[in-house]
């Protein structure tokens, strides 16, 4: 299978036409997402009209831009105009929006063919998507495990070869718990570097959309094109971007690397403020944590400079996170009640149609949080709760500027675990603390990734959480590229190994 | 200003809420205008769509910051914040509001003739959309059958001014209302029309013995849509509320509704308030406008009513007529077209008998000062001069109000005197019983003649110039 920068490259010089790499890909939809299920729809013949017209530029001289004819997925909670965009919630499963998200529109810009809208838990709650209203995403490693989640759909697309490049939300870790699951490279960007107009909001202070890809360049690539100011969103930053793929190239030597003791139980030889091993948080796999270690041992021999460093705030960011979010989530998802859109089960009066519609629309799971969030802001609770929560938000930022102070970029395990069996985490509390590593991020707003590095439990890929300051998109794709030269190589997917793959 | 009741007081404080006149919505680039077809003037945005995000409008921020430096407010960095519950006119089952931090706070406003009155705050938010309510009676939801809903208004940028309980009766609650919206105009704010919605005003209203300083239990009065409403509901509120004291009871902290009956209904006590579970709204930045834009704001400010009233005064017009003048938003004109040479005492005649006018904010000054120069010439009569104003205000919208045109367009030309007199000479002629007893001294009957003039030259004639005439041939 090709990068998404070499079928770029080739569709701009002619090379390859888009027409042909479409249908490659879409050849493998075929053969294999009734296994997989990791598109809630595909969209070939608008697929098919979008690749043509590509290949029409090309060959009237115009240059269709950096993702020339590149296949692309969306997750199905952003929108696409006139493609439904169900959040794989029965709420939404015939709405199709009038508009296109921007960051549909900029990846249409850029050339970039969407393939189809992938599956998620249900309004992006849950980190398997087991909780999508129309059955779960299958793990392109192993069909008896979760690929993750929300962003399930996504990751498993491209750990398919479904597409090179698809795009996926993280709120809680989204978008880096099933890329590490997945054994792809997945980023969460800085709060406010890409557009969250027309990503349907789950907890709106810590949504942001970012890229999977089997590569940190092609997810460099794809991030490039989705980052920048956009009017339209008040929280967008107007930053310029920069040239990510010029990061890739550069060393790590000197760069301060900092391993984060409470997820990886303290640091090895050469830690600097080394926290011995006996403080790992409770739910991480030591085998995970191992792999981190190895990570920042690869780091060293490439010159950087590694150390241990404390960030305490971490250990209280489930906590905070699971009040904010649902707090924001129960006001997002409020205007669900069957007046404009979507879902209607008609009752005797309007508040008997908000509640039989919001009844037979939302699963239990998204249910569970809208009654989390509500009781977080009710009057004579929001202080100690919502209040509380944002106060530890606050700290989580201080902990890690201090850390930031003394290291460039951070260090962690993605997922506590690798890939679990469907089911295996029915408990709400243990489903949560798939997110122990990824929500600090989401608590600072601050940019973080995940890169594969070796595998855990049953020869399962391990992925390892590489995170920076706001806006150290280029230093954090620096060390993810230099980790991806020191991994070893990852097994090849049990789909693929089975020899069921086409093509390339 | 007459009590209620010698012994007791009435305790008013005002939520005023105003649609501000911006082009567009506070947080979407729908239009902001009414009277279109249902659903039209809407974004996803304004349908709350899966997806949409709200940008601040920066004219509504500037508007709001005008009224509040009008209001002797501090501008002040301010959040919005979510205010959550259902209802189909919300699109999004929340509203977007300021709350704990509102952009504008510690004001006062100066009502003319009574006190100075206390702001609390005046704080952005959007408006919701309008339902229809089908089969009940009155359009009410009670006894409906269905509901049909409009969202053309939804996120209209609203301005809520809140006073502080500094009113003391319905006059003067009244009289606060005329000059905030005398403000309102002056500024370009808003177009503040009780009777259409673009003001509304909600009343908190209690009452306490005369004399003493505390504050009891106050209910707050809604469909309040005129000022002699407003008047009337503090009157009634109030009278109900001495009647609960006087016959031991108390009344309880709720909304009520005024009617049309001219009574209050009670519609939800404090207990049966919803909890709004406001939180701040994660989709907007704060907003904290820095000290030069306030500057920039107060510095394109027009002159206030208080300085428009004195301008007024100035120029010889008395309180009442500054007010009124000031009050139907035509202070500029006036003194305006004084500014381009027209007569001030007949300005301000014109703009207070003649201009209780749609489209009269809408004139120009220099065309009033043409007409007004044109009557001062004798070139048109004052029936005349009325009359041009009256179609001059019509077309005013298209700016195709020149008064010599239109005067022409009516066929009024000014009458030569020698024809004037023929006309009177003839009319005495034809009325020789009424001229013997107008020359006795009758000189009601002067009217039979006049009507005559008048008849034969189908109004046109000038009215003090046949009086002048017949004066003349009786003493002559």
């Amino acid at each position: 299978m090709s990068t998404a920068k070499a079928i770029a490259q080739d569709v701009r010089t002619g090379t390859r036409r888009a027409a042909a790499v479409l249908e490659e890909y879409l050849g493998r939809i075929e053969l294999h997402d009734s296994d997989i299920h990791a598109f809630n729809t595909v969209t070939a013949e608008q697929a098919r009209a979008a690749a043509a017209s590509i290949d029409a530029a090309v060959s009237q001289g115009r240059d269709p831009g950096p993702l020339a004819g590149v296949p692309i997925a969306f997750k199905d909670n952003m929108c696409t105009r006139g493609v439904p965009t169900t959040c794989s919630s029965r709420m939404l499963e015939t709405w199709s929006p009038p508009y296109d998200a921007t960051v549909v529109q900029a990846m249409t810009a850029a050339g970039a063919v969407m393939v189809g809208k992938t599956n998620l838990d249900e309004f992006a709650m849950g980190s398997s998507t087991e909780h999508s209203a129309f059955g779960p995403t299958r793990n392109p490693y192993d069909l008896t495990r979760v690929p993750g989640g929300s962003s399930g759909g996504s990751a498993a697309a491209v750990a398919a070869g479904f597409a090179p490049l698809a795009l996926g939300s993280d709120t809680g870790g989204s978008i880096r718990q099933p890329a590490a699951l997945c054994g792809i490279v997945g980023i969460k960007p800085t709060y406010g570097r890409v557009s969250r107009y027309g990503l349907v909001a789950f907890a709106s202070s810590f949504d942001q959309i970012g890229p999977f890809a089997a590569d940190v360049a092609d997810a460099a690539l794809a991030l490039e094109v989705i980052s920048g100011h956009d009017p339209g969103d008040s929280t967008s930053i107007p930053t310029a971007v920069p040239d990510y793929d010029a990061a890739l190239g550069k060393g790590v030597e000197g760069l301060r690397v900092g391993v984060i003791s409470e997820l990886t139980g303290g640091g090895r030889n050469g830690s600097r403020n080394g926290g011995g091993n006996g403080n790992l948080l409770e739910g991480i796999d030591a085998d995970i944590a191992e792999r981190v270690l190895e990570a920042a041992d690869a780091l060293a021999e490439a010159g950087a400079v590694v150390g241990s460093v404390s960030v305490p705030a971490v250990t209280y960011g489930l906590t905070a996170y699971y009040l904010i979010a649902p707090a924001e989530a129960s006001s997002n998802l409020a205007r669900y009640d069957g007046t404009r859109y979507g879902l209607r089960i008609d009752g005797a009066d309007v508040e008997e149609m908000n509640r039989l519609t919001r009844r037979a629309g939302f699963g239990d799971e998204v249910k569970a949080r809208i009654m989390l969030g509500t009781f977080a802001l009710s009057a004579g609770y929001y202080d100690a709760y919502y209040g509380k929560a944002q106060r530890v938000r606050m700290l989580t930022r201080r902990d890690f500027d201090a850390a930031y102070a003394d290291y460039d970029v951070l260090l962690s395990p993605t997922s506590p675990c690798v890939a679990f069996r469907f089911g295996e985490r029915s408990d709400p509390m243990t489903m949560y603390r798939c997110d122990t590593c990824t929500i600090p991020s989401n608590l600072s707003g601050d940019p973080a990734m995940s890169v594969p590095f070796g595998t855990g439990t049953d020869d399962l890929p391990v992925g390892v959480q590489v995170l920076a300051p706001a806006l150290g998109e280029e230093t954090m794709l620096t060390v993810a590229a230099a980790l991806e030269r020191a991994a070893p190589p990852l097994p090849a997917p049990q789909m693929a190994a089975g020899g069921t793959s086409g093509g390339a | 200003m007459a009590k209620v009741a010698p012994e007791w007081e009435t305790v008013v404080g005002l939520e005023v809420h105003v649609e501000l006149a911006t082009d567009t919505k506070l947080f979407s680039a729908a239009p902001s205008r009414f009277g279109d077809e249902p659903n039209t003037n809407v974004t996803p945005v304004c349908l709350g769509l899966p997806g949409s995000l709200p940008v601040l409008n920066r004219r509504a921020v500037e508007l709001a910051i005008a009224v509040g430096l009008a209001l002797n407010c501090e501008i002040r960095p301010s959040i919005f914040h979510r205010k959550n519950y259902f209802y189909p006119d919300m699109p999004k089952d929340y509203q977007v509001s300021q709350y704990d931090q509102p952009i504008c706070s510690d004001g006062w406003l100066d009502v003319p003739g009574a006190n100075r009155v206390g702001i609390e705050r005046a704080h952005l938010e959007e408006d919701a959309g309008k339902t229809t309510h089908l089969g009940g009676a009155d359009g009410r939801i009670h006894g409906a059958v269905g509901a049909l809903v409009d969202y053309n208004r939804a996120g209209t940028p609203l301005l809520e001014i809140v006073s502080r309980p500094d009113i003391g009766s319905a006059a003067e609650a009244s009289a606060y209302v005329e000059e905030l919206r005398a403000i309102l105009l002056a500024l370009g704010a808003s177009d503040a029309r009780l009777e259409e919605g673009s003001m509304r005003v909600d009343a908190n209203i209690s009452v306490r013995p005369a004399g003493s300083d505390e504050l009891r239990t106050r209910c707050e009065v809604k469909n309040v849509n005129s000022l002699r409403s407003l008047r009337n509901a503090i009157d009634y509120e109030a009278r109900r509320h001495i009647g609960l004291y006087q016959s031991g009871e108390e009344p309880i902290q709720e909304t009520r509704h005024w009617s049309t009956d001219g009574r209050t209904h009670s519609l939800r006590s404090k207990e049966e308030a919803d909890d709004y579970r406001y939180f701040p709204e994660p989709d907007l930045v704060p907003l904290a406008p820095d000290p030069e834009w306030i500057s920039r704001v107060r510095a394109a400010m027009p002159a206030l009513p208080a300085a428009q009233r004195e301008r007024l005064g100035e120029l010889g017009a008395d309180l009442d007529d500054a007010q009124i003048i000031v009050n139907r938003g035509l202070a500029s004109l006036v003194l305006d077209a004084v500014g381009a040479g027209a007569d001030a005492n007949r300005t301000v005649m014109h703009a207070v008998q003649n201009l209780a006018l749609d489209g009269a904010e809408l004139l120009d000054a220099t065309q009033l000062a043409s007409l007004v120069q044109m009557e001062a010439a004798g070139q048109l009569t004052a029936t005349q001069a009325k009359t041009v104003l009256g179609v001059m205000c019509e077309r005013a919208h298209d700016g195709n109000a020149d008064p010599g045109a239109i005067a022409a367009e009516l066929g009024f030309e000014a009458m030569d005197s020698s024809e004037l007199e023929t006309l009177v000479d003839q009319a005495i002629a034809d009325h020789p019983e009424a001229w013997q007893k107008f020359c006795a001294g009758e000189a009601k009957v002067a009217g039979v003649f006049v009507g005559a003039v008048m008849k034969a030259t189908r109004g046109q004639a000038d009215g003090k110039a046949v009086n002048q005439l017949l004066a003349q041939r009786r003493d002559g």
